[in-house]
């Protein structure tokens, strides 16, 4: 999504249309998502995005083309919102030739060299550090982009995390760290696995500038997004961002959305927060919400994941030669040079 | 031709890649202002600035990530471990990241770095500190494994390292970094993935790596005096192995023995037999015999850990043996 | 300590056997290695020993009857022994011999692993020579590998290694002090591989698929040459005359010549593998052999290293021991190429059928008298013999196969050619 930079952000008509457009785009596509993995077109872990879209979208609307995001596993989601096509995503979901990754990263591991989606990451809190390096790799080099850091509330426990926030702290780095808080570490409570419940202290403790957001209301993101990307651009200054949000599926499609961890009426209670639903009534307070809105980009919208799908579809598996491709490259000289 | 250390060696070969390419950088517990544990990279900092030259905290699984990051957007990072036994703490970052990053990106991100640092034991420094690191490292596909035994070995490959695109890890011997051996004044590279022939014998083949070439040679001067002719293998490369290296000698002598540093378990020595029965088989005139450490954590005491080590009489023992000499 | 005699598998295919005769009666004494019966497999009638000592107490199988491999057909014992439990548990009364094919199916397939491994042990226990274990000789692979190619028999060499083991220095012992022995029948050593592996080029592999599609699986075509015999027949007159040892028959020189030509054309004498071409290096000819239960194609082992007078008298014998049935299965599989030979029953000319994963076959005919015109103008008679070839189209095209044969008909109607 193209950042426009806006004096009155709820004024915005076409602001407002891009950030309704990149979330509805998630929720269906993950919604398309289910489906394919109930039909067996998509295999292995997979994690959906449903509830946490804006987080997702506010925080990819603030960054410039040659930023970087990296993430965890639950990936599909934040990877639309920065761009990268439903159709070599939803590829990469059936193992097909025309994925993102070729077929070899599946779910957990989107990658996108050319919108600088450095890639989903299954190890919980094992991507934190690198988020860290690419950031040092910026101020070594002078650049003004900055990196951004999903990772779950769960992540903040672990020593990886608190290995990278100290040396960001330590060596100011341009890089944003964002707690998507949904709650749960699949089906640990916050308060069970943490000794504390705000997440985003344990950032002050590292002398980094560190907020709660609201997570279901993309504004708020994206000004708490706006000011973090500042912090990193004009003075290699890091921030901890930790956005509460609310995942209204299972941890993973192999797992029950609600059960002996979560009761049905917390979920209920939680979906009546629905992020789409509180940007279009924000959209109709503004007066930016127009008639058949909605209708137009919903079936905008059908049409994309539906062609996703048939494109996935129609994309060959890998052929048995790519096996033991890409184990290794063949060294040549400044093939590595960051153009 | 000067006669200079193996830490040296490894400290010209770090200066050397940092002045011809602005990419590299290291990093590591030490390496600037105390000049390296090792001093190893002793007037680094002096000569290209603390952003090149990077004290980091206690923290190896945070900074090894970093370099991995660093490694995602193109600059070329040497990490330094103060040793590998420290390294366990940053292993997910080797073997989930770096050595994976290439293939799980379908071929977008290749990692171009460096993972050094001294492996081994060195003397009564007991369990923690004293383990030979190769096997786990090479178990890995993705990553490349090197284990220098000599000064000049040493640095040639650590320039080779630098400059692969892959990333590599540079298992350096603790007991080694004294060590003096003859390195030319010009510019040279060592190719990743090639033994060398380190002696030339017909009677019994000794394969080997890093610390225990010098044992190996050690071996050989002895059992010439009794007449005895030693093929002595430096792998130098442990991932990718030079097979041919390994088959070409014991076709030529019919016997083997295998050396390494670390366990006996699925070390790599296990691996190096593997190669020898599967293209030697009829060539073999006694059953291949490994040397290796005792299957126990390293002990303190001076005696024990003699007996635990693989040493010179080990190594002839297992070559009388294998020569039908000795029982 | 009874052993059990199953049905054993004795050959690469069989899956049930049938007892044509027994050999030893109930109560008959028996040592290891004692023919038990005449078991009819698949391919042949074969011997199933003893492996066990005693006495043979039990036979659950009636002759004639068929059973699967493993089952239990008899048992040895001692003479005293309580042999019941061997019996399935059920009383081993005279209805569990006169209904063999129920009880001993029950017993499962482990059970005949066991009654091997049992029946192995006293083979073994006695003292063996010192290299040996079982029967074995212990050496180092590069000793048997340099004993191979020397010609040297390992069982005749004391070894100087652990437990006996032959190693290399003691081949090269042997070496310096014998002579190295080379009996007459013996191959010469060879180097090198048994064969080549040429994989698919895109043109072979279209070519295999078109032809296929066009006629059968095996797309086959043929070639027929008529090839004059004149000088194999005076050859033949004239080794006769040396005495009978020496007699060979004209069946004997096309063997002796197909082996030689294929060994200058391995592009014939191959195997299609259907992702590969197996050229071999070596020659092992099938000779078709009618028996009045069917064909089988014995195999004349590196036919092309061998004599004539070897060709001779190992075909003679194959073919005997084929209608015997007592060919074992080593002795019909193997063949890199193979022969059929109809002439003896006055086919002129005809086409064989190939036998895969071979890729061709020669079909010979009856060897005649024709009329020949000269080159002056007059007429001669001469001995002819029609020789078909069917190829398998997908490994080898026409002129490949023609020029087989080629050096097919150089060679019968240059038979010196064949002791060069």
């Amino acid at each position: 999504m193209a950042s426009k930079k806006k004096s009155d952000p709820s004024g915005d008509a076409t602001l407002h249309r891009e950030l309704l457009h990149s979330m509805i785009l998630q929720r269906r596509f993950e919604e398309k998502v289910a489906e394919a993995y109930a039909l067996g077109k998509i295999g292995g872990f997979c994690h959906l995005y449903i509830g946490q879209e804006a987080v997702g979208t506010g925080v990819m609307s603030e960054l410039r083309h040659d930023d970087y995001v990296i993430t965890t596993y639950r990936d599909h989601g934040q990877a639309l919102a920065r761009g990268m096509s439903a159709r070599s995503v939803m590829a990469e979901l059936f193992g097909r030739i025309d994925g993102c990754s070729r077929g070899k990263g599946g779910s957990m591991h989107l990658f996108d060299r050319s919108v600088g989606f450095l890639g989903g990451h299954g190890i919980v809190g094992g991507h934190v550090p690198i988020a860290t390096g690419v950031a040092f790799a910026i101020k070594y080099r002078g650049g003004d982009q900055c990196i951004v850091c999903f990772m779950g509330e769960a992540a903040v426990n672990n020593g990886a995390f608190h290995e990278s926030l100290n040396m960001a702290g330590l060596w100011k780095l341009p890089v944003v760290y964002v707690i998507e808080n949904n709650r749960y570490g699949m089906g640990t409570a916050m308060n069970r696995a943490s000794s504390i419940a705000e997440m985003y202290k344990r950032g002050e403790t590292y002398s980094i500038h560190s907020e709660e957001v609201d997570g279901q209301d993309v504004f708020a993101v994206r000004e708490a997004m706006s000011a973090a990307v500042a912090r990193a651009r004009k003075n290699y200054e890091p921030t901890l961002l930790e956005i509460k949000t609310y995942r209204f599926m299972g941890h993973s499609m192999s797992d029950a959305v609600s059960g002996t961890y979560r009761s049905k009426a917390e979920l209920e209670e939680y979906m009546k927060r629905d992020p789409i639903n509180l940007l279009k009534a924000k959209m109709t307070a503004d007066g930016t919400m127009r008639e058949n809105l909605v209708a137009e980009i919903e079936q905008e919208i059908a049409a994309t994941v539906q062609d996703s799908w048939d494109y996935a579809d129609a994309s060959p598996e890998p052929p048995i030669e790519a096996l033991y491709e890409d184990v290794l490259v063949e060294t040549t000289s400044d093939t590595t040079q960051e153009g | 031709m000067p006669i200079i250390t193996y830490r040296d060696a490894l400290n010209q070969a770090l200066r050397e890649e940092m002045h011809k390419d602005d990419r590299v950088f290291l990093m590591g517990e030490e390496v600037g202002v105390y000049n390296g544990a090792y001093k190893v990279s002793k007037g680094l900092l002096e000569e290209f600035g603390e952003m090149r030259v990077v004290d980091t905290p206690i923290t190896e699984l945070g900074f090894a990530g970093v370099g991995v990051g660093a490694a995602m957007v193109g600059l070329r990072p040497v990490v330094e471990f103060m040793t590998w036994n420290f390294a366990l703490l940053a292993i997910d970052q080797v073997v989930n990241a770096a050595a994976k990053m290439l293939y799980m990106s379908g071929g977008q991100f290749p990692m171009p770095m460096v993972f050094r640092g001294p492996n081994g034991a060195a003397l009564q420094l007991s369990a923690q500190h004293s383990q030979a690191w190769e096997s786990w490292l090479a178990h890995i596909p993705g990553l490349k494994v090197v284990t220098p035994g000599t000064p000049y070995d040493a640095k040639g490959l650590l320039k080779s390292a630098i400059r692969d695109d892959n990333p590599v890890i540079v298992l350096e011997g603790e007991m080694l970094y004294n060590t003096k051996g003859e390195v030319p004044e010009e510019e040279y590279l060592i190719p990743l993935g090639k033994a060398e022939l380190k002696r030339e014998g017909s009677d019994c083949s000794i394969i080997t790596s890093g610390k225990m070439v010098l044992v190996a040679m050690q071996a050989a001067d002895t059992l010439a005096k009794e007449g005895i002719k030693i093929d002595v293998v430096d792998l130098r490369t442990i991932r990718p192995m030079d097979v041919e290296a390994i088959t070409t000698s014991v076709k030529k002598t019919n016997r083997a023995v295998v050396l390494e540093e670390g366990w006996e378990i699925c070390g790599i020595g296990a691996q190096v037999v593997d190669y020898i029965q599967r293209d030697c088989f009829d060539h073999l005139d006694a059953p291949v015999i490994r040397v290796h450490q005792a299957d126990v954590p390293m002990p303190y005491a001076k005696m024990l850990e003699r007996a635990a080590k693989p040493d010179l009489a080990k190594t002839i023992a297992a070559v009388k043996k294998v020569m039908y000499l000795e029982a | 300590m009874a052993t059990k005699v199953s049905m054993e598998a004795l050959s690469p295919t069989m899956e049930e056997g049938r007892l044509v005769k027994w050999l030893k009666n109930e109560g008959d004494a028996v040592k290891s290695g004692d023919v038990l019966a005449e078991v009819e497999t698949d391919k042949a009638v074969m011997e199933l020993v003893a492996r066990g000592e005693g006495v043979l107490r039990k036979r659950l199988v009636n002759e004639g009857d068929a059973v699967p491999v493993g089952t239990l057909v008899g048992v040895i014992g001692s003479a005293s022994e309580d042999i019941t439990a061997l019996l399935g548990g059920s009383a081993a009364s005279s209805a569990a011999v006169s209904a063999p094919s129920v009880a001993p199916a029950v017993a499962p397939a482990a059970g005949t692993a066991a009654a091997a491994k049992t029946a192995a042990a006293p083979a073994a226990a006695p003292a063996a020579a010192p290299a040996t274990t079982g029967g074995r000789t212990v050496a180092s692979p590069l000793a048997r590998r340099l004993a191979s190619d020397a010609g040297v028999d390992l069982q005749r060499i004391a070894g100087s290694g652990p437990g006996g083991r032959v190693v290399k220095r003691d081949i090269e012992a042997a070496m310096t002090s014998q002579p190295t022995q080379s009996s007459a029948n013996s191959t010469p050593a060879r180097t090198g591989s048994d064969f080549t592996d040429i994989p698919l080029t895109q043109i072979r592999k279209t070519i295999a698929r078109r032809l296929a599609e066009s006629i059968g699986p095996i797309p086959t075509f043929y070639l027929t040459v008529e090839i004059d015999l004149s000088r194999a027949a005076e050859m033949r007159a004239a080794v006769a005359e040396l005495g009978d040892e020496f007699k060979v028959s004209f069946n004997d020189i096309i063997l002796k010549a197909t082996a030689t030509a294929l060994s200058q054309h391995p592009e014939v004498n191959a195997h299609w593998l259907g992702d590969s071409i197996r050229q071999f290096n070596r020659v092992h000819l099938g000779m078709a052999v009618a028996t009045d239960d069917g064909l089988i194609v014995p195999v004349i082992f590196d036919a092309d290293q061998k004599r004539l007078s070897e060709i001779s008298a190992e075909s003679r014998s194959l073919a005997k021991r084929a209608r015997e049935r007592k060919l074992t299965p080593a002795e019909y599989t193997g063949s890199t190429c193979s022969v059929s030979n109809l002439g003896m029953m006055q086919i002129d000319q005809f086409t064989a059928i190939i036998n895969p994963p071979e890729c061709g076959i020669l079909a010979i005919g009856a060897i005649e008298d024709k009329v020949v015109a000269e080159a002056d103008g007059g007429f001669t008679v001469r001995k002819k013999v029609k020789i078909t070839m069917s190829c398998d189209h997908r490994a080898i095209d026409g002129a490949v196969g023609a020029r087989f044969l080629q050096t097919l008909r150089r060679m019968i109607e240059n038979p010196l050619m064949l002791v060069y």
